[in-house]
């Protein structure tokens, strides 16, 4: 273990360092201060985002049907920019921080520009929230056009990508000076890999984001005369769906991440991993296409190309991740000694630390539920049973929040310990915080897929229909699901205030991590598992037979609900 | 073809095989990365919405 020096000494470019008492690294200061500021304005997105999303589902619920219209859509709007945009990119900048100068131990590139990122994501944020809470931009996360929001609604959209984009270009700033002044050998460790392919899907979203918002802004402010709908739908996805596979990318790593924290996993084959990480970059922001898949104006050559070709090659990548990293675990937990039966590997596991919990849960979540549903929304033909009914948001739900919430949640309970250098406090609320949220939120995504599949349309007031001209009546089974959407909702938001509260009382008024409290409840289990993350290498020869039997009932479970869809898609369309 | 080389140093060299080159490129993955869905999402879409006659 590396010798504490808490105290910051100064590298020979100027930057000054500590080395960390658990993981021996070497942390930037710099990068340390941007990661604690991204980190803590993310989880005030967080908390606020989430809060308007409780309201949201209250109101979906037919027997509380808690707010007016006009809120409502006001307050679906700020969720949808809050939790969407703002929460999981603050966060994401600090993971390519973390990724890039901690992991590869060394100094940040331009930290006055990082800086200067921070400030225009957070006045961009902050603008674009005081538009929609204004009442006159409320346009839905999409905006679609020729709805028209707020001029600074636009505007603070725009300030905010341009943070983003400087923040991704520190990032490769910061790869190229770990590089030349040889901080690492031969390639980078595998999470520094997949943060290197957020980077690089976030640079198309906000390009794509640049394409169709400025020209957007100019059309509020009455420079550009009109915007074509459909124009404006094909480049906005670019964007809108793009910076959710930023999530993706961002989430794996943070999955080999903590795997190799606390359990030392090495990738069953860094080579296979990083080709999986390939795939993503080549074709997984095509996918954007499935939110067109009913559109008259494009061929059905580009939709079936998009999606069901090039999607699938992108979902093959994250089955590749989907087996990798719980084989990893195996072959750690085995390696350790855990080798009676198929799963005492996974039984013994370190299921009462939420880091470890956390990513299981989003592991599981994720491919499960938000994959096999990603897919069968990817098909052009089952598409059409589902298209913009509350199964998309069920969908996403399972993917942005369950998979990609619960990993940022999971490495923040590592992260508080070791950039903050605070105790974690209220132990067993974080213990259970990830098993609520995840519970909750897993009752949200599936109830709003079950209402979708039953024709409930998503983004609509009431389903009962109570001031419609002409009445339609939903079958009792959706309203049933609508009222199991609202109490799961209730259970996540509690999972979420978990978060909060314990986040929030660790980092502000937790108690300061000490060489004696380091000793007697070390953040990582034991030497040497940070070095598995900031290495290059794969498990040797592992054998893996409780992986092969969740891998084969993962298979089973999405043949199933494949050719389950179909069969709903018959009737629809009946033949005779 | 030979896979090795001889170093400066006169040792061996290994040669890196041109797909890790270009994993360890991420400059080179970046520009693969905005020109794929560039011309297959962006522009191919753009170019199929612009054919569409305007109504009169």
């Amino acid at each position: 273990m590396a010798v504490d020096t808490q105290a910051p000494s100064r590298g020979f470019s100027g930057a000054s360092y500590r080395t960390c008492p658990e993981t021996g690294l070497k942390v930037c200061s710099q990068a340390e201060a941007l990661i604690k500021v991204n980190a803590v304005v993310a989880v005030v997105f967080l908390a606020v985002g989430g809060f308007f999303g409780l309201l949201v589902a209250l109101t979906r619920w037919p027997a509380v049907h808690l707010l007016p219209a006009d809120w409502f859509y006001l307050l679906l709007t700020a969720h949808g920019a809050d939790v969407l945009l703002f929460w999981i990119i603050f966060f994401e900048v600090a993971v390519l921080y973390f990724a890039s100068a901690i992991i590869l131990n060394c100094r940040l590139a331009a930290p006055k520009w990082a800086w200067l990122a921070f400030v225009l994501m957070v006045v961009g944020a902050v603008v674009a929230n005081v538009a929609v809470l204004q009442g006159e931009s409320s346009v839905m996360f999409t905006s679609y056009v020729p709805m028209q929001a707020a001029p600074h609604f636009y505007l603070g959209l725009i300030v905010f990508a341009v943070g983003a984009l400087i923040a991704v270009f520190v990032f490769f700033g910061t790869l190229v000076i770990a590089k030349e002044e040889g901080s690492y050998e031969g390639s980078v460790p595998l999470v520094t890999f997949g943060a290197i392919t957020a980077a690089i899907i976030a640079v198309f979203t906000i390009a794509s984001g640049a394409i169709i918002l400025i020209p957007t802004f100019l059309w509020s402010v009455g420079y550009i005369s009109h915007i074509d709908p459909l124009m404006y739908k094909v480049i906005w996805w670019g964007m809108g769906h793009s910076s959710q596979q930023i999530n993706v990318s961002a989430q794996v790593a943070i999955w080999y991440a903590v795997a190799a924290m606390l359990l030392g996993a090495k990738p069953l084959s860094e080579k296979v991993s990083r080709m999986a990480f390939l795939m993503y970059i080549l074709f997984l922001q095509l996918a954007s296409a499935h939110h067109l898949l009913v559109e008259p104006g494009v061929s059905s050559e580009w939709k079936i190309f998009n999606t069901s070709y090039a999607l699938y090659l992108a979902v093959l990548g994250s089955m590749i991740h989907g087996m990798s990293i719980p084989g990893a675990m195996e072959a750690a937990q085995r390696r350790a000694g855990f080798n009676n039966g198929m799963f005492e590997w996974l039984r013994k596991a370190p299921w009462g630390n939420p880091a470890f919990s956390g990513v299981a849960l989003s592991i599981v979540i994720f491919g499960f539920l938000g994959g096999i549903t990603g897919v069968i929304m990817g098909t052009e033909q089952l598409n059409l049973i589902m298209h913009n009914t509350l199964y998309v948001p069920g969908h996403f739900h399972a993917t942005v929040v369950g998979g990609t919430t619960l990993a940022f949640m999971a490495i923040t309970y590592l992260v508080v310990p070791l950039i903050f250098r605070k105790e974690i406090m209220f132990k067993k609320i974080a213990q259970w915080q990830p098993y609520v949220f995840g519970a909750g939120i897993s009752g949200v995504s599936l109830f709003m897929m079950g209402a979708g599949t039953l024709g409930v349309s998503r983004r609509h007031w009431d389903i009962g229909f109570s001031d419609a001209a002409m009445s339609f009546d939903y079958p009792a089974t959706a309203f049933l699901m609508m009222g199991l959407n609202g109490i799961s909702a209730i259970l996540a938001s509690l999972g979420g205030l978990m978060f909060v509260l314990v986040v929030v009382c660790s980092v502000f008024f937790g108690k300061a991590r000490t060489p004696e409290s380091i000793a007697a409840s070390p953040t990582l289990p034991s030497t040497g598992t940070a070095e598995t993350v900031t290495t290059y290498g794969s498990e040797k020869h592992p054998k893996l037979p409780g992986t092969v039997v969740l891998v084969t009932v993962f298979f089973v479970a999405f043949v199933l609900y494949y050719y389950v869809n179909w069969k709903y898609l018959s009737e629809v369309w009946p033949l005779s | 073809m030979s896979e090795q080389g001889t170093g400066s140093g006169g040792a061996p060299e290994e040669r890196v095989p041109a797909m890790q080159r270009l994993l360890d490129n991420p400059f080179l993955l970046l520009f693969m990365g905005v020109a794929s869905p560039a011309a297959l999402y962006l522009l191919w879409g753009v170019m199929e919405l612009s054919q569409i006659p305007i109504a009169q």
